[in-house]
């Protein structure tokens, strides 16, 4: 049952509030040298809103898995209303995290990870990023985070109070001609959703460039029993 | 001459090859800092066994579906008198690699210390280790497949009735407030908690042994990945454990142990709080049979990696998480045999002020 007001930091009405919030800082300020995590939660209130649904008010800490546990971290505070619909719709979120600008630019590696890849002989292609053993060659890496920063989209919109989503495992990458200057990548990720312990498949088409960040153009969510026909929402 | 020169070469080979062999054969040092396959784990458990004849030994205490010894290895310095016991099991959900890695861990550190360490000499002789390193085999098993099997959670009990798809959820199928909450009904879910409860052979041999064994034991802990917490009884939102407030301190205390060896936080609280409600689980199960400490750890890390934690962190996540477990052990252990020390103590004093008194008597 929900309460109303002050909620413990520690448990999961207030992180999965929280995870909401990263998914929505991960789609505006990921990239394939940026994912960030949440590091703790200090406060959390909730409170129901007129138009019927769940306004969650945080105050939490972020750290960039780039960096490691070495990393610094920064202090954000979000709004996550999650809306009571017949059919799900996606939370709606505002986000003030401080010193976004300062952390250290990831600029070079961008420009190099983008100079290299969006040459017109570029076809990378890739499956299971990590392998069963948790490896992933340092080529993959950017690879990987950016797979994670446009899953944090299809997190994000899919996202409710009684989900908690994390990606477990890209299961594929395939780079598709570039197109505006972007580069563009198809993947196939497997998300895991805590409540229900499930794993969730879904391919995307994603763009990417230092400019743009990464743009979201394509999802399809895909069955992964044969027999398994409507996706979960 | 060409033959003489071909002997030669041939004659050099089987001296490197059964060089080799030799090698292979005797010092094999196991890698606890890598993932082991189901045939690599029983392997090790036999060899747990044959070198540590006086403290190890193992148990077969019931079958998987796909008919594999359900085994564990008991852990303890011999005694006249029956012992109280601890018990640790590993792996009920087959994608949760690192849990696995902690027992054999666990196994190799107090085996490792208990000649040497004097408390982990007293625990071993106070109290009996019953662990298992993989309870749920079918299902580790067929997560070692490939790629594609490798987030594989439940048992591999095919489905009954119109059911097509393969599986029952182990940590949903105990005799603990089955069928209540947090499970589907629906068996091609992950947290489809079996045609009924105790259906699968898995839990029915854990239910047994615990219920056999009910007297003894004093502490039950079981194994899982990820989330970095510590969760008490029980997973239905309205019912506590009697004893909550208690078992609150001593988890708290375990993440405390655990934040203190590499800055990880573990939060502590029934899974109502801090996961999601859910019914049919181990831990309660042993809960509700008046096992006092029981506890569910979910081991790194936090969901960047999730399932597929990479190998370079099972070194540090155990070392982390057998500090976590000890923390609970002696407390358990201090709880139970505190007052067997002041026993000895009280009597040591009462003998030394007589043979005092004696002496002076004398003069």
């Amino acid at each position: 049952m929900a309460s109303t007001g002050d909620l413990e930091p520690t448990h999961y009405p207030a992180r999965r509030a929280a995870q909401v919030a990263l998914h929505y800082l991960n789609t505006h300020h990921g990239s394939p040298f940026r994912v960030f995590g949440l590091q703790q939660v200090h406060k959390a209130s909730a409170e129901d809103v007129a138009a019927g649904g769940r306004k969650y008010k945080l105050d939490f800490s972020v750290t960039d898995w780039g960096s490691g546990s070495a990393g610094p971290a920064l202090r954000c505070s979000a709004d996550v209303l999650f809306p009571r619909t017949e059919r799900h719709s996606a939370p709606e979120v505002q986000l003030h995290c401080e010193a976004l600008h300062q952390i250290n630019s990831t600029a070079q590696e961008e420009d190099a990870f983008y100079q290299k890849y969006i040459s017109p002989d570029s076809t990378v292609s890739a499956r299971d990023i990590p392998d069963s053993f948790g490896n992933m060659s340092e080529e993959m890496q950017p690879f990987w985070r950016l797979a994670r920063v446009a899953a944090s989209f299809i997190m994000l919109r899919e996202s409710s109070e009684n989900t908690e989503f994390n990606m477990a495992k890209v299961a594929s990458v395939t780079q598709q001609e570039s197109s505006e200057e972007q580069l563009m990548l198809e993947f196939v990720v497997l998300l895991h959703d805590f409540p229900s312990q499930e794993i969730v498949q879904w391919k995307l088409l994603a763009s990417w460039s230092p400019d743009r960040g990464v743009r979201v153009l394509q999802t399809e969510w895909q069955p992964r029993c044969p027999h398994a026909t409507k996706p979960p929402n | 001459t060409m033959k003489g020169s071909i002997m030669g070469v041939l004659l050099v080979l089987a001296l490197v090859v059964q060089d080799r062999l030799a090698g292979g054969l005797e010092l094999k040092s196991y890698d606890y800092t890598k993932y082991h396959t189901m045939d690599e784990i029983s392997a090790w458990m036999n060899q747990m066994e044959m070198e540590n004849p006086d403290v190890v030994s193992s148990m077969i205490y019931g079958q998987t579906y796909e008919k594999r010894n359900i085994a564990l290895l008991k852990i303890g310095l011999n005694s006249t008198t029956p012992k109280k016991a601890i018990w640790m099991d590993c792996g009920i959900h087959a994608r949760e690699w690192i849990a696995p890695a902690f027992c054999q861990y666990f196994v190799k550190e107090i085996l490792g210390s208990y000649k040497t360490d004097s408390e982990v000499n007293t625990l071993l002789k106070n109290l009996d280790f019953y662990i298992t390193p993989v309870l749920n085999m079918d299902g580790y098993n067929y997560s070692w497949i490939d790629s594609t099997t490798r987030l594989w959670r439940k048992s591999r009990t095919p489905g009954t009735g119109n059911c097509t798809c393969v599986g029952t959820d182990l940590n949903r199928n105990f005799y603990a407030n089955w069928g209540m909450v947090g499970i589907s009904r629906n068996c091609c879910s992950e947290i489809y908690n079996g045609p009924s409860a105790l259906s699968e052979p898995e839990a029915k041999a854990v239910t047994d042994f615990l219920g056999m064994h009910q007297n003894q034991l004093l502490c039950y802990l079981t194994i899982h990945s990820y989330g970095q917490l510590i969760l008490v009884p029980y997973g239905h939102p309205n019912i506590s454990a009697p004893n909550y407030d208690e078992l609150m301190e001593v988890g708290l205390a375990a993440a405390k142990a655990i934040k203190a060896v590499h800055g990880k936080s573990y939060r502590v609280g029934s899974s109502p709080d801090v996961l999601y409600a859910n019914s049919g689980s181990s831990r309660d199960f042993a809960r509700l049979i008046g096992i006092p400490y029981s506890f569910t750890f979910e081991l790194r890390d936090e969901g960047q990696h999730g399932f597929i934690l990479p190998e370079d962190q099972i070194q540090p996540t155990c070392e982390e998480a057998y500090k976590g477990a000890m923390s609970i052990i002696n407390y358990v252990h201090d709880k139970n045999f505190k007052s067997a020390a002041i026993t000895v103590t009280a009597t040591l004093w009462t003998t030394l002020t007589a043979l005092w008194i004696s002496s002076t008597n004398v003069i």
